[in-house]
């Protein structure tokens, strides 16, 4: 028995540093062991770029269209396979290229030609691309050429395959990429927020409006190879979506996108590097997925955690304001701001907001209320300045001098008033 | 009356949807200096016709001429103030950076705003009574609000003939107010201020010209002159009995 626990107390020790051990040796491998640098150095590119330029597809509701142009890629991918019998990585982003841009070109054809709308365009380009992508990959594996071997990692990506040339081509497009973001800065940006201005004041909107495209194309064609046409539009939408809740600045948001990407692209490539069969592009989609949800709920102000809670500090508020008017309504109709009233006639008067009691309470911490015993509440004379600033209709003048009800007197003067 | 050249002058101006003729020849005279208000009913073509002055909607014929050449050559002179509701207003960006956008088209290509753009930023934002709101966020903008910052954001652009679509749509009495004093600062400067109106009660306090539109131009020219119940019945069919009761007309 007595073995038993220090052998448990031994492992639990050689466990934790085990642990210790792996993240010196994974900081060590991320800096000097080629795969995972390589991988690492692919998928932060990725993420950067994806980040920043899926900003502006987010913002101009495209994030649809980062769907349709990764999976309209596959077909790209493998005619220029068969064209060039090699999968030397230029050539099949060449065709990747030419295959989601073809599939923008359908889209905007289908759209202006037909009575569909935008969404069924998008549809109708993935599913038809993605097919015949599919089935043309199908085919070439029935090909008695060994080079095809490996085609389909397009689908879901395979980041360890990556080579330092690789890297650098992709580094290479994104950053042109980036510079012609950056060179147009606001042409982009007024364009996103408002074309018909932009054209109003001579902008090439529709050529603009391309090079955008162009770029979210390019965008999701550098990460095809390691997350793989079906997951990629995640990394176009997901950093983009983050950011959004987090800033209210075009350039914060698409730096913020791109730390994002970057962040979930290296991360992704860590944690699928520490077991053997952890895909690495599903694990980056899971991880700026994670980041996007948490960013949604808890991000502040645009949260929707602080948006719930915003909304209840209201809902008390509205209900101790409504409970100090009704207090003082009932008083000014006694003649007394301070008459002392029951619990019930004030839940009367609150027909649907419960926890009149309890409001009363809060309301007696704060000193604006008071308790007088059998079950009756009255307001302290703190608690009569602030009611009377919510209850600006009432004054001496308009008391009744009949014996009109309270429910009667508060129900009128719910309503506008001539003074 | 000025005599020299119009302002705005356009002719033959057809434009169509599909088959279906939107505009049809219509033409139209803006002496420089005047408040015009385009009134018609709904689907008369009033947002067509200012966008097709712009451009931003092909015409099928016709021209346009701002101070007698062509409208391509003149796109400096013209301010657009769109409708508000054509943008989303959610877009991640402040008060300041939208009015700014007036100058895109003068600051040309590579240019970034800077000290002077934003001093005329502000400038602008002073003559609709937004100054305090320059650094705010638009999506914290009531309508009215958002309303100023488009004017301010076409005062920016310095123009000399201004196109405005709606402007008076849901605003509160104090933008309404705003955009009235607004619109006599430009006139009292010499601009031109062509304005699509819904409220026919207003258009002869705030107006000196109108343009009756109902696919066709009605009626054109000072407001005395042609602000007429015929052509308003012309204009409107027979839905506008309630202005003659009330001795507007």
């Amino acid at each position: 028995m007595r073995d038993r626990i220090m052998d448990y107390g031994l492992r639990f020790t050689v466990y934790g540093q085990q642990y210790i051990m792996d993240l010196a040796t994974l900081l060590h491998d991320l800096l000097f062991d080629y795969t995972l640098r390589t991988v690492a150095l692919g998928t932060a590119v990725i993420g950067i770029v994806s980040g920043a330029l899926g900003t502006f597809a987010v913002l101009r509701k495209q994030s649809l269209l980062g769907d349709a142009i990764s999976h309209a890629a596959l077909p790209g991918v493998v005619i220029a396979f068969l064209l060039t019998r090699s999968r030397a990585p230029l050539g099949l982003l060449i065709g990747a290229l030419i295959a989601g841009w073809l599939a923008t070109i359908v889209i905007l054809v289908i759209i202006r030609y037909s009575h569909l709308k935008e969404d069924t365009a998008l549809g109708i380009a993935l599913s038809v691309f993605f097919g015949v992508g599919i089935v043309l990959l199908t085919f070439t594996q029935r090909l008695a050429d060994a080079r095809q071997a490996g085609l389909d990692r397009f689908l879901f990506g395979q980041a360890a395959a990556l080579l330092q040339s690789d890297v650098i081509l992709m580094a290479v497009v994104g950053a042109l990429a980036l510079t012609t973001l950056g060179l147009f800065w606001k042409e982009f940006k007024l364009i996103s927020f408002d074309p018909d201005y932009a054209a109003s004041l001579g902008l090439p909107v529709r050529a603009l409006e391309v090079a955008l495209t162009t770029q979210l194309v390019i965008a999701v064609v550098i990460g095809l190879q390691a997350v793989g046409v079906i997951l990629m539009s995640a990394m176009v939408v997901a950093p983009a979506a983050a950011a959004r809740q987090w800033t209210n600045r075009l350039w914060v948001m698409a730096l913020t996108a791109a730390f994002f990407g970057a962040i979930s692209g290296v991360t992704g490539a860590i944690v699928s590097s520490t077991r053997p069969g952890l895909s690495t592009g599903p694990v980056i989609v899971l991880i700026i997925s994670l980041i996007a949800f948490g960013s949604i709920l808890f991000a502040p102000n645009r949260g929707l955690v602080w948006g719930w809670v915003r909304h209840q500090r209201n809902r008390r508020q509205l209900r101790a304001d409504a409970v100090l008017h009704d207090l003082y309504v009932l008083g000014w109709q006694h003649g007394n701001p301070q008459h002392p009233h029951a619990v019930e006639v004030l839940r009367a008067m609150n027909a649907n907001q419960g926890g009149v009691e309890h409001t009363l309470k809060v309301l007696a911490r704060q000193g604006l209320t008071e308790y007088s015993g059998n079950g009756e509440w009255a307001l302290t004379a703190v608690g009569v300045q602030t009611a009377r600033l919510l209850a600006p209709e009432i004054n001496d003048e308009s008391r009744p001098t009949d014996n009109e009800s309270a429910l009667a007197v508060y129900g009128a003067s719910n309503e506008p008033t001539s003074n | 009356m000025q005599t020299q050249t119009n302002a705005l002058t356009i002719t033959d101006l057809t434009v169509a949807y599909k088959d279906k003729p939107v505009l049809w020849d219509i033409d139209l005279e803006a002496p420089a200096g005047i408040l015009m208000a385009i009134v018609g009913p709904n689907g008369a073509g009033k947002t067509t016709l200012i966008k097709a002055v712009l451009g931003l909607v092909k015409a099928a014929a016709g021209q346009v001429q701002i101070y007698g050449r062509a409208y391509h050559e003149q796109r400096k002179l013209v301010g657009y103030v769109p409708q508000r509701g054509s943008v989303d207003w959610d877009f991640p960006t402040d008060v300041q950076d939208v009015v700014m956008m007036g100058q895109y088209g003068q600051l040309g290509w590579l240019k970034r705003p800077g000290k002077a753009e934003k001093a005329m930023a502000q400038d602008a934002l002073e003559k609709v009574g937004m100054a305090a709101f320059s650094q705010r966020q638009i999506s914290q903008l009531s309508g009215g609000q958002q309303q100023r910052v488009f004017l301010a954001r076409a005062l920016a652009q310095n123009a000399q003939i201004y196109l405005m679509d709606e402007p008076f749509q849901g605003v509160d009495a104090t933008t309404e107010k705003a955009i009235v004093a607004l619109l006599q600062t430009l006139r009292a400067a010499g601009k031109t201020v062509i304005v699509v109106h819904h409220d026919l009660q207003t258009v002869p306090e705030y107006f000196d010209w109108v343009t009756l539109l109902n696919v066709r131009r009605i009626a054109s020219g000072p407001v005395s002159e042609v602000f007429t119940e015929e052509n308003l019945r012309l204009t409107y069919g027979g839905r506008v009995a309630f202005l003659a009761t009330n001795g507007n007309v």
